[in-house]
């Protein structure tokens, strides 16, 4: 309530100053319509504010010379002089209100009630008497230029008391006339107008002293010229720090030590007036959450911790609506119901904690609720549904890599879209945001437990720590607060090592496989396209979000201190780079986007590049002529073989020794586990002692399987089109990739080899007809498309139920509809009978797949329209459906 | 000590000439590949002797880099690049400095070197030829017969019109 006070006087008071001001302008030029609706709206302000903060004696007088600038307005009432005294003597009842406010901190009691008839008669249109020539002695104090102030009427005291009192002693020049507290009251009751005139000066110095505006309002626009001033000042000191380190000049040590203190100290200074208590943009927040609390019918209490830890203005704004959207997030999403809590031995009051902290050149902010927590099967079957990723690259993923998927676009784990959140919208934004102001985010949740969410952001925008690196003999500042580690890696087989894919460099990191970028390819520098690769340099390791890449450098040199400043516009399209600065020893220097290096490279596949793309794509669906990343590698003869790659969990590099034999199967101890391993080539025969094996290792939950092979060749991007489908056991056939005939291997064989317990599935038929997959586990979507391309049916492949019918709205034709039974929100079954209800496909063949068939499931698949009905694990009686289901087109 | 002179020099003439003679426009002359160019001298912020230019990766080939010019960040273009130009020769002087501002943002016109400041009489100046290349044409606001030479005078928010 202080905080709030105190704006409201600072603002009212700087509203009563325009608004004598305009008064007088007005005066002389009654008709000036533009001044009349700013004094309108002054006033307006001030009363609706006063409204608001309940202080009644002001609202009162507000409100009654509002309706008579109303009537002025709308024309209905003459501007006359005594009018606007009339009006200028209300706004002076109004200061000494306000000065009775700042002294005292409430408002001064008085009787307002004369004023406010003369007020009401003149709105009535009737000649205002008794206070007419008073307030002129008013306008003295504000506009000496008033002739003749002491003319004021003994009867009304209030004005002529302001008039004394102000005339006297004004020993501060503040925005305010000099505060008074009650002198209109006590005026009022007491026609003397020397009684409350001794009393008011003392009050109202022993005010201006304690509390009111020791502050003023300064333009952000000087405020930010002083900070670029004192940026520029701090790196000119530093350039003069490393010149005379560099000469060893006694004489200047002294002076420039003194500089450098006095330069550091102004810096904090400018610092400190950017500064403001973050609590500032958490005052709605406790009003958001009691309507939350409500319209959810949950018990949610809001505990803020750290309101007055301080931050720089602009990163305050910045940061302001993802707190709310966060905390609103922890209410709707986190919290559960009061039922649900208590039945999970939870005190029914959920609780949203916000915390803010320093740490080191850095604001923790802590947004955490002790609710239900993320589940982590639920953001995998939701990340499958929307095919963010595959099932096999989800295995592979820890706790953590999955939790993270909350923040991808298009993400929303709300089951129920709520007035509130759940619109798809949310936590990609509050990270593209804090990414922004060059923060991160992180995030902590245990099931059951409640979620945790930390954003790290720093203190200020304008000076940045960075490293400074130098790659094909230029210098690049990269932002400290995305690197994570520097690793030198050595050209020798000692510590870590660029190792290289085909063309792709790659570093094994404590049992990571870092993604690598080198930064003087990625920027063209000169010399990288020549000189072949290097493996001797340094690993700038950085995050960005929850993806980790390393940025190959030759050099490192120190960290700086570096002020931001935006690219010229004709360079801004060049996304690597987030602005340039100016370093100590004065050369320039431009600052990487550790943000757009991501996307450029293709590392961070959730930034909103990648958000484009797919909007542009549309639903088109995935065609399965569409580009397929490919792994090729070697197995067995000479010609290369080819998987789809999102199929491959994991490459391996097993040492020989850890290869085990047992019960005729081949097996290997992994991550805790027995994975059995199959060779391509038929007879395998262990390589010799201290080499080693690499395998391709699959996934299926927590099943894995490994692929034993001679050599990984490459990773490409291709068409896959299958020519022929090959008679040879495990291979699906044959296509051109890269110039060279390769063999697309048939994965459900190999794993099959594996056990038997694997999933059963495949396809394949005749001719060229259009099939619709609808399938939402992606794993078996990279199976199948494979396996009926090779049969000869163009293939559309979509994940929900939901797609399947807007491809139909847009159009698409297809002559054969295969879709899975169980599906999240639209399932198998559902489909059907929205295909049967109406519309262009009404007549077409339905085939359902399922992983399990019995009689029941049969019977239901088939009342919803179903042709006919497969188990996925058999691909025979999959293509002979299809078969026979285009033989005889319609029904059956 | 150059800039400050010549600096001084240009807001001293540039002033007399908005005062005295109003037909006249001020210009600084400066030559590209042989070519005589002029630019408004009231566009000129700055001239600069050699300056450390640090190259910017990806950036239109035009850009030559990026310079500091007391604490401010300059975009420096090269103007043989702009015009299409044979690269200087080897062992060649260094390039000038102009800079000029559009927009708040400093840009500065590299050239091989800087004349003067001359006022240029309006009666002088004539449209484009219509033969002159097209590069020229899009930078060239007029052409001004310049004594026994043609000056050209450049266009600067086109010159800086890249990508």
């Amino acid at each position: 309530m202080d905080d709030l006070l105190a704006d409201f006087l600072t603002e009212t008071n700087e509203g009563l100053a325009a608004l004598d001001g305009a008064l007088l302008k007005l005066e002389k030029a009654p008709d000036d319509r533009q001044t009349l609706s700013e004094i309108f709206r002054n006033v307006h302000t001030i009363k609706g504010t006063c409204g608001f903060l309940g202080l009644s004696r002001l609202e009162k007088v507000a409100h009654a010379a509002e309706n008579v600038l109303g009537k002025y307005r709308e024309g209905s009432l003459k501007v006359t002089p005594e009018g606007i005294t009339l009006i200028l003597s209300a706004l002076d009842c109004l200061k000494s209100i306000v000065a009775g406010l700042e002294s005292t901190g409430s408002e001064p009691v008085g009787d307002d009630a004369p004023l406010i008839a003369a007020l009401d008669a003149a709105w009535r249109g009737e000649v205002p008497v008794a206070p007419s020539t008073a307030p002129r002695a008013a306008l003295a104090e504000p506009a000496p230029m008033v002739p003749e102030p002491a003319t004021a009427e003994p009867d009304l005291a209030a004005a002529e008391a302001l008039f004394e009192t102000h005339v006297a002693p004004v020993p501060v020049p503040a925005p305010v006339p000099a505060p008074v507290p009650a002198p209109a009251a006590k005026a009022e009751a007491e026609p003397e107008a020397a009684a409350p005139a001794p009393a008011a000066p003392a009050a109202g110095q022993g005010g201006a002293a304690a509390a009111p505006p020791q502050t003023i309002r300064v333009s952000v626009d000087v405020l930010e010229d002083l900070m670029t001033l004192v940026s520029e000042l701090v790196l000119t000191r530093n350039q003069l720090l490393q010149l005379v380190r560099a000469r060893s000049d006694s004489a200047l040590t002294v002076p420039l030590q003194r500089l450098s203190h006095i330069t550091s100290e102004l810096q904090e200074g400018v610092m400190k007036t950017r500064m403001q208590p973050i609590g500032n943009a958490w005052q709605k927040l406790p009003r958001i959450v009691r309507d939350l609390a409500n319209e959810l019918g949950k018990k949610i209490e809001l505990v803020m911790k750290g309101a007055e830890t301080e931050l720089d203005r602009q990163v305050l704004e910045l940061i302001k609506d993802p707190l709310t959207h966060m905390v609103r997030n922890s209410g709707d999403h986190g919290l559960e119901t009061p039922e649900q809590r208590r039945a999970a031995g939870k005190p029914e009051i959920g609780r949203v904690m916000l915390n803010a902290y320093h740490e080191g050149g850095h604001i923790i902010i802590e947004i955490g609720d002790d609710g239900r927590g993320l589940s982590v099967e639920k953001i995998k079957a939701k990340v499958l549904s929307q095919g963010l990723t595959t099932e096999a690259e989800l295995a592979g993923m820890s706790e953590r890599e999955i939790q993270h998927f909350i923040f991808r676009a298009g993400f929303s784990t709300a089951a129920a879209i709520t007035s509130v959140s759940g619109r798809g919208v949310g936590m990609d934004v509050v990270k593209t945001n804090v990414e922004k102001i060059g923060g991160t985010i992180e995030l902590r949740s245990v099931e059951g437990k409640g979620t945790t969410f930390f954003i790290k952001i720093p203190l200020t925008l304008a000076i940045v720590s960075a490293l400074i690196v130098e790659a094909g003999g230029e210098r690049f500042a990269i932002p400290q607060i995305g690197v994570v580690e520097l690793v030198r890696a050595s050209g020798n087989a000692e510590g870590a090592q660029i190792e290289r894919i085909h063309d792709t460099p790659v570093m094994r990191l404590r049992e990571r496989l870092l993604p690598l970028v080198s930064l003087s390819r990625l920027l063209q520098l000169e010399g990288s396209a020549a000189e072949p690769e290097k493996d001797e340099g340094f690993v700038v390791v950085t995050q960005v979000g929850a993806n980790v890449f390393g940025i190959i450098v030759d050099k490192v040199f120190d960290t700086e201190e570096i002020v931001v400043k935006p690219v010229a516009p004709i360079l801004r399209h060049v996304t690597m780079f987030s602005g340039n600065t100016i370093l100590g020893d004065g050369s320039v220097i431009m600052i990487l986007d550790p943000n757009g290096i991501a996307r450029a490279t293709g590392v961070g596949a959730d930034g909103p590049a990648e958000e484009l793309a797919q909007a542009a794509a549309g639903l088109r669906g995935t065609r399965s002529s569409e580009r397929t990343a490919l792994l090729l590698f070697r197995a067995g003869d000479d010609t290369p073989k080819a998987v789809p790659l999102g199929l491959v969990a994991r490459l391996e590099d097993l040492p020989v020794e850890s290869i085990e034999h047992s019960g005729g199967k081949t097996l290997v101890q992994y991550r805790g586990k027995l994975m059995p391993l199959v060779s391509m080539s038929g007879g395998w025969v262990p390589p010799e002692p201290g080499r080693r094996q690499a395998v391709l290792v699959f996934n299926d939950r927590d099943r894995a399987m490994g692929l034993m092979v001679d050599a990984i060749l490459d990773v490409v991007e291709e068409h896959m089109n299958i020519e022929g489908a090959s008679e040879q056991p495990g291979f699906l056939g044959s296509a051109v990739i890269c110039g060279k005939v390769t063999d697309i291997i048939d994965c459900a064989w190999w794993l099959h080899q594996a056990g038997d317990d694997w999933f059963r599935q495949t396809g394949a038929a005749v001719a060229p007809r259009r099939l619709l997959l609808v399938e939402d586990s992606a794993f078996f979507r990279h199976l199948l498309v494979p396996g009926l391309t090779a049969a000869g049916y163009e293939v559309t492949a979509v994940d929900s139920g939901a797609q399947a019918l807007q491809l139909r709205e847009q159009g698409t034709v297809f002559d054969i509809i295969v879709s899975d039974i169980e599906m999240p929100d639209l399932d198998g079954l559902g489909l059907a009978r929205a295909v049967r209800e109406s519309g262009p496909w009404q007549e077409l063949p339905l085939v359902a797949l399922s992983g399990r068939v019995d009689g029941e499931r049969m019977r239901l698949a088939r009342e919803a329209g179903f042709t006919t009905y497969v188990g996925k694990s058999d691909r025979e009686a999959l293509l002979a459906s299809l078969r026979e289901c285009l033989a005889a087109p319609g029904i059956a | 000590m150059m800039e400050t002179e010549m600096r001084a020099a240009a807001k001293a003439r540039s002033s007399a000439a908005v005062m005295t003679d109003s037909a006249a426009e001020m210009f600084l002359t400066l030559t590209v590949a042989g070519q005589l160019c002029g630019v408004p001298v009231l566009a000129v912020r700055d001239i600069l002797t050699a300056q450390a230019i640090t190259r910017v990766p990806l950036a239109p080939r035009e850009v030559a880099g990026s310079l500091n010019l007391r604490g401010r960040i300059v975009t420096a273009i090269d103007l043989r690049r702009r015009l299409g130009l044979p690269p200087r020769a080897a062992g060649a002087p260094v390039p000038m400095s102009v800079v000029v501002e559009q927009g708040g943002e400093l840009y500065s016109l590299l050239s091989d070197s800087v004349g003067e400041v001359l006022p240029l009489r309006a009666s002088g100046f004539a449209g484009n030829p219509p033969t002159l290349d097209p590069v020229w044409r899009e930078v060239s606001r007029a052409v001004h017969r310049q004594d026994d030479r043609l000056l050209i005078v450049l266009d600067v928010d086109r010159i800086l019109a890249i990508g």
